[in-house]
């Protein structure tokens, strides 16, 4: 029953009081020097320049939202394929499910395509 | 016989298509007479049932007609079903007949006004919704009947909406009526709960031998009571009323005096015999119609509005009808329900003659020596006031004597309702004669370029068969004390429950008492009406020197006893302050020391304070958080 | 599997195969897009026909999803109410010029998802339904780019939405761990019959779900985003925010509680309870401070989700039936109300009409006006319009199961919402306005109007159509 979780929920507080512990000792035990070198965000590297938050262009992330979208997609064939010769024996409505998703996603690819997705100018 | 039941709610019905969808096809004259005729024709239909209904032995007198079934869910079947007894019938002969009058007497008045077809439609739409009140069995119709007439009620009041104010006054009545509706809708609820029907016939039936609890019975009354209170402006709801004179004076004739107003009367009468099972509840009625009959006669005294004068006096005489149900004598709540309809609808329309015969004047006090000028209106109105203080022989004597008669004899004997009763009467007889001698004796008053004059025949002779109605309407229930037979309460008897709310023995059968009685009202009548003479004509200055003798008395009449302000400081603010109170705190407070626990900006939120919602997401998402955290607990709890 | 599981969602094929023609039509070289909403309301018309005539009653897809006159009924209602969104929608898209496949296709992908909500008979479709309606409603609400309240609409919506998906799909997790499984049978059978692991589980599980079913019918205190989104939102959208989620998200939550967890009862309702109370009472007080119109609606839908989550309590035959009969009332007034609201932003200066856009209306459109305040009327349950026959049921069915605090409770809530549904009706009749021109009615608005005429006054006057129709629908499950 639900006794049986009781190890996990210990898990949880040695995790969390590892994590707190940590901080706490080093906020206690650690010398503090508040010099100006110290406090810059790079103490041995060279000062940053400019904003921090750099806009990127748009299409980093639609390139990348594309990828995820039909990489993740493409997994469905891997279980579609293993239960692919069992069921096909029963007729071949496992097939046409396949090509209806395929069709789908054709129809997503086109439609980016057209609207200029890949266009990188 | 029954069969043409339904054309009576069929006709204004019609009337009100014809005028609200084709009205832009008619001239105003037509669109009037379109709606009068439809009226007409209800009247005839009425008129004709009710002759049917008195050549039926006394038992047998109620004609049904089931249209059709309205809702068929489980137990409860409404039907829509129209009933036509004696009390219905008494009602829609009141409802047509001066509805018919006022009707035609507003093609004259309503003539020149842009918005008559409108006027005209939602006038037959009145009608349409207040025959269906009266006629229909079951609760919920008559339900719908209510919230109808208050719906037309408030757009008819807000006619003139180009003004504010009055539109205001529109949204003032149907709020107030409101807080009376939920009362109603909730005795509704519980009447169904126990009696698992809504059909009032058979509430009456089952009620008696149901065995029924007093808490109960009384907490259902009481609530139906409250739905009466609203919609006949009693104590402490009556404030919508005085406003609701923004509207055309027709439509305070019909709307705010002869017929809506009086529902509440007519609820509480049809469900007698459920009132005649809770004493507790009677008691309440009767105290509610005696302190409202006392107050709004005491404020009527000193309005200067000719409006304001007769609406605070409709709702006295309400009280009155309220005083003779908290002792019993429904059918003389009736009977005085039936004659206030002929008097007040005549005072109203002369009224309204008098504003348009002055070029839209309602100030008294810039009124005065009328009575050449305009003497139907002049005449008509003198035997209104007549009929309503209650000089012997005018319907309003017998009436009042009536209820007068009863208050007496619910308790055996001399007691403060009617004493109360007694004082209400001299007053009225006091400020309607105020009002005349204002209105038509004394000085010309009028300022520089009016010139009054008498309204048109389509005004005026609706105005004498009113007058006629008052003068003769009494006849209808003289009382055996004088030699007659009470012909309506023998008519109404078989509907009414009997109730006696005090051991004593009745004395109903002392005629020389009765007699008495009605003397020494109609000593306090005469006496009222010679103080008005003498303050009013005889020595115009003697008012202010009332007034400077006892100004807090005065200014609390006149002020109308600060019950708006009350309402303000009660109702209103307490209402707004809940509704801060969730702003205020829930909203800035909670939330904003949420964003600071956060360690964000204060001062953004500074800008969304008139927001109901700081429009910061993680204050949502943190709100969503505390609500997982609610509803695991509630589960865990359960 | 076969034709017959074929055949039993046909009406979301027809769907999908749309909303995909409506992308194929959008990326043309040269698109043609005024035949956009005409080919939406065409698959919607064919989608409604074969949800009423096509396939038996069963189970379907491995027991996935059941057909039943319930699931036929709200599919129906859904796939009319898409259809009056979309025409409420076009002259809106047309005026903005922003008319663009995208918006009709996201709107049919929604549908589906509302459809096999009510269709599912398994968590994990109940999830993968919502969430076919959540994305593109998300991407909907933000659909006017250049317009940062729209951004803003679209993004807070998305990311509490997440959220609250994020509990729902946990409460399924939770269910699974303890039964074992996420069908509603195998679900039922075991709580029924104590096989399950942990009966804490067992309601922490159903606790979650109900938070994402809350949020999606914004149930307080899960409705702090829907005034926000539906004022951001493109009103033609906002008029789809406030009913489809709600109508959808209130079916099957019904189903699933009289499915599996009615015999847990005395474990929920309190949070039940005191949901409804907060909601109804918070929405209404809210509500009444609102000058703009939508944000004024929206405030509304709160409120009106509180007296709905009136039958969820309950869940029997009557509060079931109470609760098909309001929400076929409501979706279709409260869309019809968007509707004209956003007629009225036409010649506004700013995008956000309040209550002064209201003045003089009943002089410029008379039938508008009269329209709007049917529309108001009837949210607000004036008798005789079917509103109040609404509230009749709900209240009354309520009362019987005993609650008589909370119908007390909600018939004064309904009694305050009077005040502010009136405001416009106010201005409208009794305040002259400085526009005095009518406005054009669009074409397209006209059946949505019609439809709140049948709805609102139809129904109120001869309801025992309805009244039939929801009761045998009910009759299926409860």
């Amino acid at each position: 029953m639900i006794g049986d979780y009781l190890p996990i929920l210990f898990v949880f507080l040695l995790a969390a009081g590892f994590a707190l512990g940590a901080l706490g000792l080093t906020h206690v035990v650690g010398p503090r020097i508040k010099t100006r070198v110290k406090l810059s965000a790079y103490e041995s590297g060279v000062d940053p320049v400019g904003p921090t938050h750099s806009r990127l262009n748009v299409r980093y992330f639609l390139i990348g939202l594309v990828f995820i979208i039909f990489d993740l997609e493409v997994v469905f064939l891997y279980p579609w394929a293993v239960i692919f010769r069992e069921q096909a024996a029963q007729g071949p409505f496992i097939l046409y499910e396949m090509l209806f998703f395929l069709v789908v996603l054709l129809v997503g690819y086109l439609y980016i395509w057209r609207k200029g997705v890949f266009e990188w100018e | 016989m029954a069969d043409t039941l339904y054309l009576l709610v069929l006709f204004p019905f019609i009337g009100f298509l014809v005028n609200g969808l084709g009205g832009r096809w008619l001239s105003g004259k037509q669109s009037g007479l379109v709606a009068s005729l439809a009226v007409a024709g209800s009247f005839l239909i009425g008129a004709q049932l009710f002759l049917g209904l008195l050549a039926r032995p006394e038992d047998n007198r109620r004609l049904v007609q089931t249209l059709f079934t309205w809702l068929p869910v489980g137990e409860l079947n409404i039907h829509v079903t129209y009933v036509f007894d004696p009390l219905a019938a008494i009602m829609v002969l009141v409802i047509t007949g001066v509805g018919l009058l006022i009707h035609i007497y507003s093609i004259g008045y309503m003539r020149d006004d842009p918005g008559i077809r409108r006027y005209f439609a939602y006038l037959n739409l009145f009608t349409f919704m207040m025959l269906n009140l009266v006629l229909s069995d079951s609760l919920v119709l008559l339900f719908m009947g209510w919230e109808g007439v208050g719906l037309c009620s408030y757009l008819l009041i807000g006619f003139w909406f180009s003004d504010a104010a009055k539109a205001r006054a529109g949204m003032k009545a149907f709020v107030v009526n409101r807080i009376g509706d939920a009362g109603f809708l909730i005795a509704m609820i519980m009447i169904f709960d126990r009696f698992g029907t809504l059909s009032m016939a058979d509430i009456s039936w089952l009620a008696p031998g149901a065995g029924i609890d007093t808490t109960f019975i009384t907490t259902v009354t009481l609530l139906m009571f409250v739905g009466a209170v609203g919609k006949s402006a009693q104590v402490p709801l009556y404030v919508w009323l005085p406003d609701a004179m923004a509207g055309p004076t027709p439509v305070s004739a019909l709307i705010h005096a002869a017929t809506m107003v009086t529902a509440g009367v007519y609820l509480v009468a049809r469900n007698s015999a459920l009132f005649a099972l809770a004493p507790i509840t009677m008691g309440i009625i009767a105290a509610i119609g005696t302190i409202t009959a006392l107050l709004a006669a005491i404020i009527a005294i000193t309005q200067t509005d000719i409006k304001k004068v007769l609406a605070y006096s409709t709702i006295s005489q309400l009280g009155y009808m309220f005083i003779a149900l908290g002792v019993g004598a429904f059918s003389a709540a009736i009977f005085h329900l039936m004659t206030h309809a002929f008097f007040k609808a005549l005072l109203f329309l002369g009224a309204g003659s008098v504003i348009h015969g002055m070029g839209d004047e309602q100030d008294l006090r810039k009124m005065g020596r009328l009575r050449q000028l305009m003497p139907t209106t002049f005449m008509t109105m003198t035997i209104g006031a007549l009929a309503i203080a209650g000089l012997p022989g005018l319907a309003g004597f017998f009436s009042k004597d009536e209820i007068l008669w009863s208050a007496f004899n619910s308790s055996g004997g001399i007691s403060w309702i009617w004493l109360v009763g007694l004082a209400t009467a001299g007053l009225t007889a006091f400020y309607m004669a105020r009002m005349l001698f204002l209105t038509f004796f004394g000085e010309r008053r009028w300022a520089e370029g009016v010139k009054p004059h008498e309204s048109p025949s389509v005004m005026t002779v609706p105005l004498i068969i009113l007058a006629f109605l008052s003068i003769v309407g009494g006849y209808a229930g003289v009382p055996e004390a004088l030699g007659g037979h009470n012909a309506l309460h023998h008519f109404l008897a078989p509907l009414m429950a009997t109730f006696q709310a005090s051991g004593e023995a009745s004395q109903a059968a002392n005629h020389p008492l009765e007699l008495l009685l009605m003397l020494l009202s109609t000593g306090v009548v005469l006496v009222a009406a010679y103080y008005a003479y003498r303050f009013f004509v005889q020595q115009p200055g003697l008012p202010e020197t009332a007034a400077g003798k006892f100004p807090q008395l005065y200014r609390l009449s006149n002020r109308r006893f600060y019950v708006d302000e009350i309402y303000a400081l009660l109702i209103i603010r307490p209402f707004r302050a809940l509704a801060d109170l969730l702003w205020k705190w829930i909203d800035v407070r909670i939330i904003d020391n949420l964003v600071n626990l956060a360690g964000r900006t204060t001062e953004r939120l500074g800008g969304a304070l008139r927001l109901m919602q700081s429009g910061l997401i993680q204050h949502y998402a943190s709100l969503l958080l505390l609500g997982v955290v609610f509803i695991l607990l509630a589960v865990a709890m359960g | 599997m076969g034709s017959a599981d074929i055949l039993s969602t046909l009406p979301e094929l027809v769907l999908i195969a749309t909303a995909l023609l409506l992308l194929v039509m959008e990326s043309a070289a040269e698109p043609h897009r005024e035949l956009l909403a005409a080919t939406a309301l065409g698959g919607l018309a064919i989608a409604l026909v074969t949800a009423l005539g096509y396939g038996a009653d069963g189970l379907y897809y491995s027991g996935m999803l059941q057909v039943d006159p319930y699931a036929r009924f709200v599919s129906a209602l859904a796939l009319v109410l898409a259809a009056l969104a979309i025409m409420v929608a076009v002259p809106y898209l047309r005026r903005t010029l922003e008319e663009r496949g995208e918006y009709y296709s996201l709107m049919l992908f929604a549908t589906v998802g509302m459809l096999l909500m009510v269709k599912a008979q398994d968590l994990t479709m109940v999830f993968l339904g919502l969430e076919l309606l959540s994305i593109p409603l998300y991407v909907l609400a933000g659909f006017y780019r250049h317009r940062s309240s729209s951004n803003e609409a679209g993004l807070k919506y998305l990311l509490l939405g997440a959220f609250a998906a994020g509990f729902f799909l946990f409460g399924i997790a939770l269910l699974y761990g303890s039964t074992g499984t996420t069908s509603y049978s195998g679900m039922a059978q075991a709580i029924n019959s104590g096989t399950e692991l942990s009966r804490v589980l067992t309601l922490a599980g159903f606790g979650l779900l109900l938070v994402g079913f809350a949020f999606k019918v914004a149930l307080a205190p899960f409705h702090m985003y829907a005034p926000d989104v539906y004022e951001g939102a493109p009103t033609s959208m906002s008029a789809f925010l406030s009913t489809g989620p709600k109508l959808a998200g209130f079916a099957t939550l019904l189903k699933l509680i009289a499915v599996v967890f009615a015999g847990t009862m005395v474990h929920w309702w309190t949070a039940i309870w005191i949901l409804a109370a907060l909601t109804m009472t918070v929405g209404n007080l809210a509500a009444l401070r609102q000058d703009s119109l939508k944000r004024m609606l929206a405030y509304s839908s709160v409120a009106h989700a509180g007296y709905l989550a009136l039958a969820i309590l309950v869940t029997n035959y009557d509060s079931g039936f109470a609760m098909l009969f309001y929400l076929t009332v409501y979706v279709l007034t409260t869309l019809a109300a968007f509707g004209i609201v956003s007629l009225l932003e036409e010649g506004e200066e700013s995008a956000m009409p309040g209550v002064e856009a209201c003045k003089g209306l009943a002089r410029r459109n008379p039938w508008l006006a009269a329209a709007f305040t049917l529309a108001l009327l009837s949210l607000a349950g004036f008798p005789p319009t079917a509103g109040f026959l609404g509230k009749f049921f709900l209240f009354n069915a309520t009362l019987d199961a005993g609650y008589l605090w909370l119908v007390i409770l909600a018939v004064l809530n309904s009694l305050v919402s009077v005040y502010y549904y009136l405001r416009p009706v106010v201005a409208m009749y009794m305040q002259p306005g400085k526009n005095t021109s009518a406005l054009p009615i669009p074409r397209m608005l006209i059946p949505a109007l019609l439809a709140l005429a049948v709805v609102a006054l139809g129904a109120g006057f001869i309801p025992a159509p309805l009244v039939h129709a929801t009761a045998s629908a009910i009759s299926a499950i409860l």
